[in-house]
């Protein structure tokens, strides 16, 4: 009896305010846009963490205009073997590659079915220039405007070097410098001969 | 009988006033064009000048550095570009959107709003905004209980409180029984 009256009291003291209705489309607009932006963040952080395009993977086509205005695009090399070397005036690891790579280019230039195209990341022009006089590069280079080849490969630094077969797939990858010209022969003869 | 020009108050014949006027227009023009010549020439630029342009850069090698602090090779060169352009007389603006046009958007301090960078400007203050309404609905549902008593006086004129009130409740059951 006198739990009752005190419960009664409590009731009585206490009165909860009636529940508002709260307007349901606010609720469900901040949820959709909650969604989308997770959504939008999820799929940006897995192109981050994708790393580079894989071996086999069609291999991403971008235009490359040369120092000296030539216009290359990869999508008009198909039927040829390609190798995209990515280098930078700044870089001291691409000198070591830099006069092997000249060397293989020389070799295979006349063959006619090898194209070496040479990618010049985050530079100035009047030091890349001189980068490529330094090392008397002949085969065609141009910078990566706008970071378009870089990204497109995901590359996570230079030089990296990328082999594309005739078909347009990726058939290897070389994080890092080459060690020596028998090192680069070793891995183009394969994608030549197949 | 024709009159004498100089004695009618003119300084020159007509035909050399002619010469004169050009001889003027000569001079003006020499003088202008060795103003624009000395205005092309390279003039010095002061480092500070480089790292006001520098410091809305990035380089997209050294990340989250500003370029007018970055140590490395590739933004010391990118500093000298800058230099250069400076001493060529392009401004601030002009330089930055070089930049862009040769790096991508990556290389701004303050990416520009358009495609999904809108999100970088449009996310924040709602989220503040939402977080505001949020704790403005909080505060309201704590204080409804509060509110939802009507003030009741005191038997003795004295401020009532809750606890009062349900002081004075119990006392007055307690009596009738």
């Amino acid at each position: 009896m006198e739990n009752q009256t005190t419960s009664n009291l409590s009731d009585a003291v206490v009165q909860e305010a009636p529940p508002r209705s709260r307007p349901r489309w606010g609720r469900v607009l901040a949820w959709v846009a909650l969604m989308t932006l997770l959504v939008i963040v999820f799929l940006q952080l897995r192109r981050t963490q994708e790393g580079p395009v894989q071996v086999g993977q069609a291999a991403p086509i971008f235009p490359l205009t040369t120092f000296d205005g030539q216009n290359y695009n990869l999508a008009d090399l198909k039927g040829k073997v390609v190798v995209v070397n990515f280098w930078a005036s700044w870089c001291k690891p691409c000198e070591q590659e830099a006069a092997d790579l000249e060397s293989a280019w020389q070799f295979y230039k006349p063959r006619g079915d090898v194209v070496f195209l040479g990618v010049d990341y985050v530079d100035t022009e009047p030091e890349a220039k001189a980068y490529l006089q330094k090392f008397n590069i002949t085969y065609p280079n141009g910078p990566d405007l706008r970071g378009r080849a870089s990204q497109a490969y995901r590359i996570g630094g230079v030089p990296e070097t990328y082999i594309i077969d005739r078909n347009g797939k990726l058939a290897y990858v070389q994080i890092g410098p080459f060690s020596s010209l028998s090192n680069i022969r070793a891995v183009i003869d394969p994608v030549v001969g197949k | 009988m024709r009159a004498n020009p100089i004695s009618r108050g003119r300084l020159f014949p007509a035909h050399k006033l002619w010469l004169v006027a050009l001889l003027a227009l000569a001079a003006v023009l020499s003088v202008t064009i060795v103003a624009v010549a000395q205005d092309s020439t390279p003039r010095p630029v002061t480092d500070d000048q480089v790292n006001a342009v520098a410091r809305g850069l990035y380089c997209p090698v050294c990340e989250n550095i500003p370029l007018d602090v970055c140590p490395t090779t590739a933004c010391a060169q990118w500093r000298e570009l800058i230099r250069v352009k400076l001493a060529q007389g392009w401004t601030g603006v002009q330089i930055k959107q070089y930049f862009v046009d040769q790096y991508g958007d990556r290389v701004l301090a303050t990416p520009p709003a358009r495609g999904l960078n809108w999100l970088v400007y449009v996310v924040p203050p709602a989220a503040i905004l939402a977080g505001v309404y949020i704790l403005y609905r909080a505060f309201q549902t704590w204080r409804k209980p509060v509110l939802a008593i009507p003030p009741v006086a005191s038997t003795q004129g004295e401020p009532t409180t809750i606890d009062n009130q349900y002081i004075v409740r119990i006392e007055e059951e307690l009596k009738k029984r």
